[in-house]
């Protein structure tokens, strides 16, 4: 393998991995925000609980985000170092922006929250949460403005055969980033509604199961509470109750919020890049339908047996265009048009090296875009789904008894994170062979691209991105495995994880709660 | 023409000085985990005197590749991908002790914090030399090519050079890291640290000293060797003062030192970025590194907002957590079981948590 293909391997594997913590990070962020504010509002003490339980599992989560982020920031240049000089006047902003608009932010405000439970007044340290949530969610619009722009190239003009800004406001306000910034924010409260939804609904089973709550003869809990089993009072309960409908609700609204900026993501998509969404498509031939069901070889990219086994009519001409009736073109009409606009082969530039010549395949790789859509969409449904019946289920106040039903609430938990990771897959391939796309329908900025295959630093070599790819993915796969054991340590220790004052189970003496006297105020409220 | 430019070099070593200032005591701070703190409560404070801020500070390191980025790509791609090798392992390094912070504390249990202890010191220490390396590097050269691509290798940018740089970060991070130690607990700790700034500051600045002679010889400029003056009068200072107890003073002379030494190192390359080592005329420099002045007007606007703003609650921070930290500030570390109804007849004492893999007496 070359250069080129490692370093794309790698940059996907670091990269969909990185997005497993961000969307928990910006969502359940938001949550516990949420929660931390319902309990100043109303002091109700659940919503402490709340706030402190899931605000444990949020930390857990949110530094494996910044130690993989690291990465990202780095590899543009290590690895990817003619794309950097190609698009640096433009790409480079937005990041540089990010980091220092909303990385210090995020980080500094973050250590206030941690460190700061005992030593700010409380209206402070909940501000400082927030500026902390709002710190990521702005960093998620920089970096979309990043990506956004590779995506559909606006407000450069190309001079000494680069881009360079010429229009900021083009840059920063490019729809697909508005857009994308909905659908991403929209997908990582999904991931947070069902991360609440699974979790509680596994303590709610198992007070029913240690026969801490009971049902009466209507189905409605009967809540009690244990004296041997730590954390478990009556108060538990509602922690639990309030978690699981929260997250419920929440999954719900993303979902729909999902819909709706996904579907005007696709509407630009199908006007800037129509390969993308043919290829998601598996669409040969121009036409109007949704496929449900392809078969024949999808992953063919000349096109020729690929068989709609079941389509909606008119589904396709309404993503697109909102009616039924326009023909979409197919990726074999697509073909000849993009040879014309640029070209049939890569050109004979030293910057290709090897590839140099080459004939070009304008069709993205399509059992990824074609799998990856339906999964995305799908996922995302299903788990939408699972949170209308669980609402359903629990409106008596508890989960059922199943032991079945518990599980596939903690297997749902994964379902929005899939669908983060396949939406994502799809956008990126479904651009290939392009790092920087073109967009045909579109005059003016219709000669900004770049081929991945100009993108890759000329001065590493395989060897050298053999090994970071190794050893990159040995210690992620590594640090997934401790931060899901840290995970279940955490959650199966339930709120008494985060708040070990609660553990009735403990004598009120023996020190192990840590701080012993309430007049102590110089003990940290959290320390390392 | 060439005034936003020259403004972004400053603005850019401003980033590198406010990072290896702030970043350079936690980095240090965690090398000190495994040979200086002695026992379990001590590793404690140390960690806490760094808890609330580390990754404020390196933050510092992402806005400087970020700028620079922006600011001068082709300065951003050459460095960065001739560097490939060191920098995944400055990587490696900053993951490591990233989430050695965060999970030491999680589990109680004494194999899993030394393995932690072991990733905060040796992620440290590898990425304060990388980063050290890297920034030497830039002040010295690498065999570039007219297009700004490394040849000679994976390991042509192996130099003596490299060696000082890395050095020259790893014993001044040291250095620091003892002085805010000093300023920031109390007790027997403050005093081992005062007495290791003491013994110990000549050795761990000379590297630094070393490099910054070598630049202004190279590229002799007389404020150059004004400034490398003012370096080493700030660190007799600061050696005095730690001297005298007097920490904080002790600490911001550190400051002044690094200030005046980052000044004279970057001022004596002034107008080159980043040396071709093969042709001069293959360097990089302010003028053909550099974005365009529209993106440059463009990120000037938004530093001058932000990184006062930065500043200012950064500054905050410190002030909130300006206590000195002892062992009885820590609470207790406590552990819990699952909470769910043991299988032997209920009766679950706060004792009987043997069933946890992870639960044991802390
Ligand atoms: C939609 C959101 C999103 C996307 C697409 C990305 N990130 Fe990210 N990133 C975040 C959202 C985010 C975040 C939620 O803001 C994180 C997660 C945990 C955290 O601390 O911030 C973060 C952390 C994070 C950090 C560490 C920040 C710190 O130390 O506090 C860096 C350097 C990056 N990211 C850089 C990148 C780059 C270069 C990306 C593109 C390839 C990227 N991220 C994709
Ligand atoms: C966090 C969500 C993201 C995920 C999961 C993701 C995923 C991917 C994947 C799977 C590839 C490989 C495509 C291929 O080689 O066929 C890729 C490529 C790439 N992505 Fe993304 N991406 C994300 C965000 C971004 C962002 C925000 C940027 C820019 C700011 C970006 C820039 C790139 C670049 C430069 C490549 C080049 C390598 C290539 O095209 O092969 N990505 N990404
Ligand atoms: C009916 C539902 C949905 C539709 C029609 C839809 C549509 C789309 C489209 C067209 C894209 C490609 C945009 C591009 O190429 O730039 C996309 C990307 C993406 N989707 Fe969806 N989507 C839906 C649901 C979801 C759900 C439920 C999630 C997550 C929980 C999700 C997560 C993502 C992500 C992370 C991306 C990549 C980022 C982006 O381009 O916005 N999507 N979606």
């Amino acid at each position: 393998m070359e250069a080129l293909e490692i370093a794309r391997w790698q940059f996907g594997i670091v990269t969909v991995y990185h997005f497993l913590m961000v969307p928990l990070t910006i969502g359940l962020g938001t949550l516990v925000a949420i929660l931390q504010t319902r309990w100043h509002k109303t002091g109700n003490e659940a919503y402490l609980r709340m706030t402190k339980f899931w605000g444990k599992l949020f930390l857990i989560n949110f530094i494996m985000g910044v130690a993989t982020g690291i990465v990202q920031e780095f590899q543009f240049g290590m690895a990817w170092s003619e794309y950097s000089r190609f698009v640096g006047d433009v790409f480079g902003a937005p990041l540089a922006m990010e980091a220092l608009l909303a990385f210090f932010v995020e980080s500094t405000f973050l250590g206030l929250w941690i460190f700061g439970w005992k030593k700010l007044p409380a209206k402070v340290h909940l501000a400082c949460l927030w500026i902390a949530v709002a710190g990521s969610i702005v960093s998620a619009y920089f970096i979309l403005v990043a990506n956004s722009w590779m995506q559909h190239p606006v407000g450069v003009e190309m001079i000494d055969g680069r881009p360079v800004m010429v229009d900021a406001w083009a840059v920063f306000t490019n729809n697909t980033a508005l857009v994308a910034f909905f659908h991403t924010i929209t997908g990582a409260l999904a991931v947070a509604g069902g991360f609440l939804l699974g979790i509680s609904w596994y303590h709610l089973w198992r007070r029913r199961k240690d026969g801490i709550d009971t049902v009466d003869a209507n189905g409605r809990v009967v809540v009690g509470e244990s004296a041997t089993i730590p954390g478990r009072d009556k108060k538990d309960h509602s922690v639990w109750i309030k978690s699981l409908r929260f997250g419920a609700v929440v999954a719900m609204i993303a979902f729909a919020g999902s819909a709706i900026s996904g579907d005007l993501s696709g509407k630009l998509m199908f006007e800037q890049q129509p390969m993308k969404m043919a290829a998601a498509e598996a669409a040969c031939h121009d036409g109007t339908g949704f496929s449900i069901l392809s078969i024949g070889n999808v992953g063919s990219r000349d096109c020729s047996d690929v068989v709609a086994v079941m389509e909606i009519p008119g589904l396709l001409s309404f993503l697109a265009h909102n009616d039924f009736t326009t023909d979409i073109k197919g990726v074999n009409t697509l073909i000849p048009e993009y040879q014309e606009k640029y070209g049939t082969h890569l050109p004979d530039d030293p910057m290709y090296g090897a590839r140099a010549g080459q004939e070009i395949n304008y069709v993205p790789i399509m059992p990824v875009t074609y799998w990856g859509f339906r999964m995305m969409i799908g996922f995302g449904g299903l788990a939408a789904a699972a949170a209308a019946v669980a609402l359903w289920l629990t409106r008596k106040g508890t989960v059922p008894r199943s032991k079945g039903l518990m599980r596939l609430a903690l297997v749902g938990i994964l379902a929005p994170f899939g669908a983060n990771a396949a939406g994502w897959i799809f956008t990126e391939m479904g651009r290939q062979p392009f790092v920087v796309a073109p967009n045909p329908a579109m005059s003016g900025v219709d000669q900004v691209f770049m081929f991945t295959a100009a993108a890759v630093s000329p001065g590493v070599s395989a060897g050298e991105v053999i090994f970071s790819l190794v050893a990159l993915t040995t210690v992620y796969a590594v640090l997934l495995v401790v931060e899901v054991v840290l995970l279940t340590k955490f959650i199966r220790g339930g709120v008494v994880s985060a708040m070990p004052e609660l553990d009735q189970t403990k004598k009120k003496d023996d020190g192990g709660n840590g701080p012993g006297g309430e007049a102590d105020d110089d003990v940290l409220a959290f320390a390392y | 023409m060439d005034f936003l430019p020259t403004l972004w070099f400053i603005l850019i070593a401003v980033l590198w000085i406010g990072y290896l200032f702030l970043e350079g005591f936690d980095l240090g701070v965690g090398m000190l985990m495994k040979t200086f703190a002695r026992g379990e409560k001590e590793r404690r404070v140390l960690l806490n005197t760094v808890g609330p801020v580390w990754d404020g500070n390196e933050v510092w390191l992402l806005t400087a590749g970020g700028a620079t980025f922006a600011a001068f790509p082709f300065w951003y791609a050459s460095l960065f991908s001739a560097l490939y090798i060191p920098l995944v392992f400055v990587l490696l390094g900053l993951i490591f002790r990233a989430v050695a912070f965060e999970y030491r504390g999680k589990v109680h249990n004494d194999t899993w914090r030394t393995v932690w202890d072991w990733a905060i010191a040796l992620g440290s220490l590898v990425a304060a030399f990388g980063i050290g390396a890297m920034l030497a590097l830039t002040t010295t050269g690498l065999p570039l090519n007219e297009n700004g691509d490394r040849v000679g290798g994976a390991f042509a940018w192996f130099t003596w050079y490299a060696v000082i740089g890395g050095l020259a970060i790893v014993g001044f991070a040291v250095i620091h890291a003892a002085a805010f130690v000093a300023l920031k607990t109390d007790g027997d700790i403050r005093h081992r640290a005062r007495r290791l700034v003491g013994r110990w500051m000549p050795v761990g600045l000379a590297p630094m000293a070393v490099w910054a002679i070598a630049v202004a010889l190279e590229n002799g400029k007389w404020f150059s060797w004004l400034l490398i003056a003012v370096a080493v009068a700030a660190a007799v200072t600061s050696w005095a003062a730690n001297r005298a107890g007097r920490e904080g003073f002790s600490f911001l002379a550190m400051g002044g030192f690094l200030l005046a030494g980052a000044a004279a190192i970057f001022s004596a390359v002034y107008p080159v970025v980043l040396p071709s080592t093969l042709d001069p005329l293959w360097n990089l420099t302010v003028e053909n590194a550099s974005s365009s002045s529209y993106t440059l007007g463009l990120m000037s606007i938004v530093a001058a907002f932000g990184v006062p703003l930065v500043l200012a609650y950064q500054a905050w921070t410190y002030w909130i957590f300006r206590k000195r930290i002892t062992a009885a500030h820590l609470p207790e570390p406590h552990d819990f079981a699952p909470a769910v109804a043991l299988a032997t007849a209920g009766a679950a004492p706060a004792g009987a948590t043997g069933t946890t893999p992870t639960g044991s007496a802390s």
